[in-house]
């Protein structure tokens, strides 16, 4: 079971690897339409519980009690055999009575959970093989810009998502803040859930999409609404210039070793589109879409080698002398 | 054919009862010799092949499962390679599935089936043996593929665009749909057999209410086959042209949609679930009829459950969709629909629990399976009314709770009533007991291992873990609840190696069976354990739901038909009443001819749309031998 975090949350602050973990749990909720699912669980458990229950104590005492005595299988007894034969019509009654009912329960929570608000916060999440999209589209276009593996959203405030795929089908999945939603080739869905409390969440892809399936996590940073306002206007600026030598060195071989041909740098010369962005990649918590958390020896061992790390996955191991390594992560480091 | 008695024609009723059978046992007898065994159109004959195979590929899959479970016992592992994790769980579905569940539970209908109905053959024999060769060699397709590295690894549902050719650019979908068309093609030919021997070759005076449940079972199962392939088939055909000459029928950009691929597979892939579980039921009805010691009560009302659950299977699909973005009142619909479905199966569970508060149970290792059956399902059952549930569903699909959920109902529902029918009418294919020693520690290890290797699985799911990862990090405490799945894995394993030791050691050394060890009711039990070739030496006339309880000394027998020729007696389908004499057809080779040459146009067409061409002369040629009229009595008339 996780444990429940309030870790106080710092924006632009490189998180530890423990502030992204357990926070992966419908019984841990932390939203406001997780909250309702969980309610919505707890009905129906507590009434299979009793059911199950009642089932085995039935059996139980079938099996212990003692029997009249009867040679052969036919001796049948009539008045039982027209008692029991209501007694079983009137279990499915009561059988029937139980799903309709659990239906109702199920379709309050769903009403709640699926419920729409006009002033919620639009993000569109865009899946890719194995990495997520996220735009955020903001009031006017020069508002708007995209980042990678990484949702942050204020609390308190309903947040939809516009759910697409760039290829094979995905599920954007945040337990602790809501149920799933299937992201399909050539359809927009459509989530809107509110975080009650900051934190970090972790949400994986939940539909089979390929060899790597397994590292298809992201995090979601809810911040209160002001942090949120404030990392959303940074987030909205253009990447940070290196300020020493070593960093303009990695911001040249950034694009001389050919990462610029699928990496975009909002503000420099690298505009590829194929891989996520990576305008202000320091400042996230996770590399390679939550497979391990952001440090600069993650870091630099995803560009060593994102195969060993990630088999199969688009981003092919760039040959590169180990002083250039250390120049691109230098680089990126220092793009919070 | 005429009704009429030919003067010169030798029948039944002139000869004594060794004399009978000694010529019934030549006429129905399978061809000795390599060939002969080939050419074999008996249904125990088949059936027998038909669970071997079916349990073989049952070890299979259980290796594949075994396999993942050591890959999961704990975080990063480096076990399996995300390839080849990815082939295995899809090979263990589809296998399970495709090659185990459905075909064992049509096997043992194709046994069982012509002798619970108190008859010589099943109807259409050669179509019985043809089905078989066509899911011996869809299945040997599969494994083979997956053994020089082209198994499937798009998952036992192949959704597209992943499986389409642009994102899996290699032979591997091709295989299972293929695969896929194998199988529907044998499903099929035995549905139509067992509704047929079902509708026409019952003894006299079994009339409907007097057929025993296994069998009500099998006839509603068969005609879920008949309604649920034709979906699949288009599904799957649809992907292969996909694939193979460029059609577009799930391609977003041309007009297609993946989500109709999602629709067709789940129309089909739903009332698949019930296709394995009914059958299951039935084997439940007549174990527990016989070891309760009385008929299981409320005989109308388990047919009418059976019937009603066949219905329902097929409106309640969506619940597989309801993350995929649906209308919300419609997916609310379907939530209650789905619900219903508790209602038929929970009436079975009620006449199953009266039946025993009424009975005297007699605790021999058949009805241990039930009881664990009883126990095991109703948890499953009840988790399935959970994720019908739309927002709960929207939080454990595609989980590892909805692995445990679909477990519990399938291993639950299907193979603990499986394996008690193992128990069960073992001494009546083999002549021989099984150990009942062995079955009681076998049910154990069964009971345990499978509750400790699936109930964590639903926790697992609720604290977040997906289902088909590979591997998942150390950080995200999922480690200790796998480690125990694993290990109760490891004694789930034990249980099979222990049925599969009792199955070795009693073929040898079990005590002789007798025709009816168990005291049961019905007719499969009123001939010798193995039975005869002919099955019985003269049909039976049936005048009880139970007629051994109730005829206990002498079954009344009909007499009349012909010692010349292998023939069956047909009745009306309501009544049961004899109606005519029908030739049932000799041993033949062309059933494995055909079956051959359709396997060489099945595999070719994946790879060139040309085999379509040249692969139907071969089968044209093999099914214009097999129906060559051979100038037998029934031919000239």
């Amino acid at each position: 079971m996780p444990v429940r975090m309030r870790t106080a949350l710092v924006p632009f602050v490189m998180l530890p690897l423990a502030a992204c973990a357990g926070r992966q749990s419908a019984l841990d909720p932390h939203g406001l339409q997780s909250d309702r699912i969980l309610h919505t669980l707890f009905i129906f458990l507590i009434i299979a519980a009793i059911v199950w229950i009642a089932v085995v104590i039935v059996l139980g005492i079938a099996m212990l009690r003692r029997k009249r005595a009867s040679d052969r299988p036919l001796a049948l007894h009539l008045p039982f055999e027209q008692a029991s034969g209501r007694v079983v019509l009137g279990l499915g009654l009561a059988t029937l009575v139980i799903v309709l009912g659990l239906s109702i329960v199920s379709y309050a929570g769903q009403r709640t959970v699926f419920a729409k608000d006009g002033n919620a916060l639009t993000l569109k999440i865009i899946g890719h093989q194995w990495w997520w999209e996220v735009q955020y589209e903001g009031d006017s276009p020069h508002q708007s810009f995209t980042t990678a593996n990484e949702i942050r959203i204020p609390t308190g405030q309903p947040v939809k998502v516009e759910l697409e795929s760039a290829d094979v089908i995905h599920s954007f999945w945040v337990p602790s803040l809501t149920g799933k939603m299937d992201l399909i080739t050539g359809q927009t869905n459509e989530l809107q859930f509110t975080a009650k409390n900051a934190g970090v969440y972790r949400g994986q892809c939940a539909e089979f999409c390929g060899l790597q399936h397994a590292h298809m996590a992201f995090a979601v940073l809810a911040l209160s609404p002001d942090e949120f306002g404030r990392w959303r206007d940074h987030e909205n600026e253009n990447a940070n210039s290196p300020t020493d030598e070593l960093g303009k060195q990695g911001e040249q071989l950034f694009r001389a070793r050919g990462c610029a041909l699928c990496h975009n740098i909002r503000g420099t010369l690298a505009g590829g589109q194929l891989g996520p962005d990576l305008t202000h990649v320091g400042s996230r918590t996770t590399v390679a879409a939550g497979t391990l958390p952001m440090t600069p020896a993650t870091l630099g061992a995803w560009i060593a080698d994102p195969q060993h790390i990630k088999p199969g996955n688009y981003m092919p191991k760039m040959p590169l002398q180990s002083d250039e390594l250390i120049a691109i992560l230098h680089y990126l480091e220092q793009l919070k | 054919m005429s009704m009429a008695a030919d003067e010169r024609e030798l029948r039944d009723d002139g000869l004594s009862s060794l004399q009978l059978s000694t010529r019934l046992e030549s006429i129905w007898r399978t061809p000795s010799g390599f060939f002969g065994a080939l050419m074999s159109v008996d249904h125990k004959v088949v059936g027998r092949r038909y669970i071997v195979t079916a349990f073989a590929f049952l070890v299979l899959g259980g290796i594949l499962a075994v396999l993942m479970r050591i890959q999961l016992a704990g975080p990063e592992q480096t076990f399996l390679s995300p390839d080849k994790y990815n082939q295995i769980f899809t090979m263990h579905g589809s296998t399970m599935m495709f090659l185990f569940a459905v075909p064992v539970m049509e096997a043992f209908a194709v046994y069982l089936v012509p002798l619970m109905v108190g008859t010589r053959n099943i109807a259409f024999p050669r179509l019985n043996a043809f089905s078989y060769w066509m899911y011996l060699f869809g299945g040997c397709f599969l494994w083979i593929s997956f053994l020089v590295n082209t198994g499937p690894d798009v998952g036992w549902f192949a959704y597209v665009p992943l499986s389409s050719l642009q994102y899996t650019p290699t032979k591997r979908p091709d295989v299972w749909a293929q695969m896929i068309t194998f199988t529907e093609v044998a499903a099929l030919a035995v549905s139509v057999e067992i509704v047929v021997t079902v509708f026409k070759l019952r003894a006299p005076g079994m009339t409907l209410d007097r057929i025993p449940l296994f069998v009500w079972g099998m006839l509603v199962t068969s005609f879920l086959v008949m309604f649920a392939m034709p979906s699949i088939m288009v599904a799957s055909t649809s992907l292969i042209l996909d694939r193979l000459v460029n059609t577009r029928f799930y391609d977003p950009s041309s007009g297609g949609h993946p989500l109709l691929w999602q629709h067709l597979f789940w129309f089909f892939g739903h009332p698949e679930v019930y296709i394995i579980f009914i059958p299951g039921t039935g084997m439940v009805s007549m174990i527990l009829g016989t070891f309760a010691r009385r008929p299981v009560i409320g005989y109308p009302v388990v047919i009418l459950s059976l019937i009603a659950t066949g219905f329902l299977s097929f409106g309640l699909w969506v619940h597989h969709m309801f993350v995929t973005g649906l209308p919300q009142l419609g997916a609310g619909l379907f939530t209650a629909s789905s619900m219903l479905i508790a209602v038929p199966s929970g009436l079975q569970i009620f006449c199953w629990l009266a039946t025993l508060w009424d009975g005297r149970p007699v605790y021999r290792t058949p009805l241990l399976f039930v009881l664990g059956f009883i126990v095991i399902f109703v948890i499953g059952g009840l988790s399935g009314v959970m994720v019908a549930s739309v927002p709960i569903d929207t939080q454990v699909h595609d989980t590892y709770f909805v692995v445990a959920h679909f477990h519990y109902v399938l291993i639950g529902g299907a193979v603990f009533p499986l394996i008690g029918a193992v128990y069960y009418w073992f001494p009546k294919i083999t002549g021989r007991m099984l150990s009942e020693r062995l079955g009681r520690w076998n049910f154990w290890f069964a009971f345990v291992g499978f509750n400790v290797t699936f109930f964590p699985m639903h926790l697992l799911g609720l604290i977040g873990m997906p289902r088909r990862v590979y591997t998942y990090t150390a950080d995200m405490d999922w480690a200790h609840l796998n480690l125990l799945s694993s290990g109760g894995a490891a004694i789930f394993a034990i249980s099979f190696a222990l049925l599969l030791v009792n199955v070795i050691i009693s073929l040898r050394s079990g005590a002789l069976a007798g025709d009816n060890p168990w005291d049961a009711s019905t007719l499969e039990w009123a001939t010798s354990s193995p039975p005869p070739p002919q099955n019985f030496d003269r049909i039976p006339v049936v005048k009880h739901r139970d007629p051994l309880w109730f005829d206990n000394d002498s079954l009344p027998v009909v007499a009349g038909l012909s010692v010349e020729r292998r023939e069956v007696l047909l009745t009306s389908l309501a009544e049961a009443e004899p109606q005519t004499r029908e030739a049932s057809p000799e041993p033949s080779l062309w059933p494995l001819i055909t079956a051959i040459a359709t396997t060489i146009f099945f595999i070719g067409s994946i790879f060139t749309p040309w085999a379509v061409l040249w692969g139907t002369p071969p089968m044209a040629v093999a099914l214009i031998g097999w129906f060559w009229p051979s100038g037998s009595k029934e031919d000239e008339e």
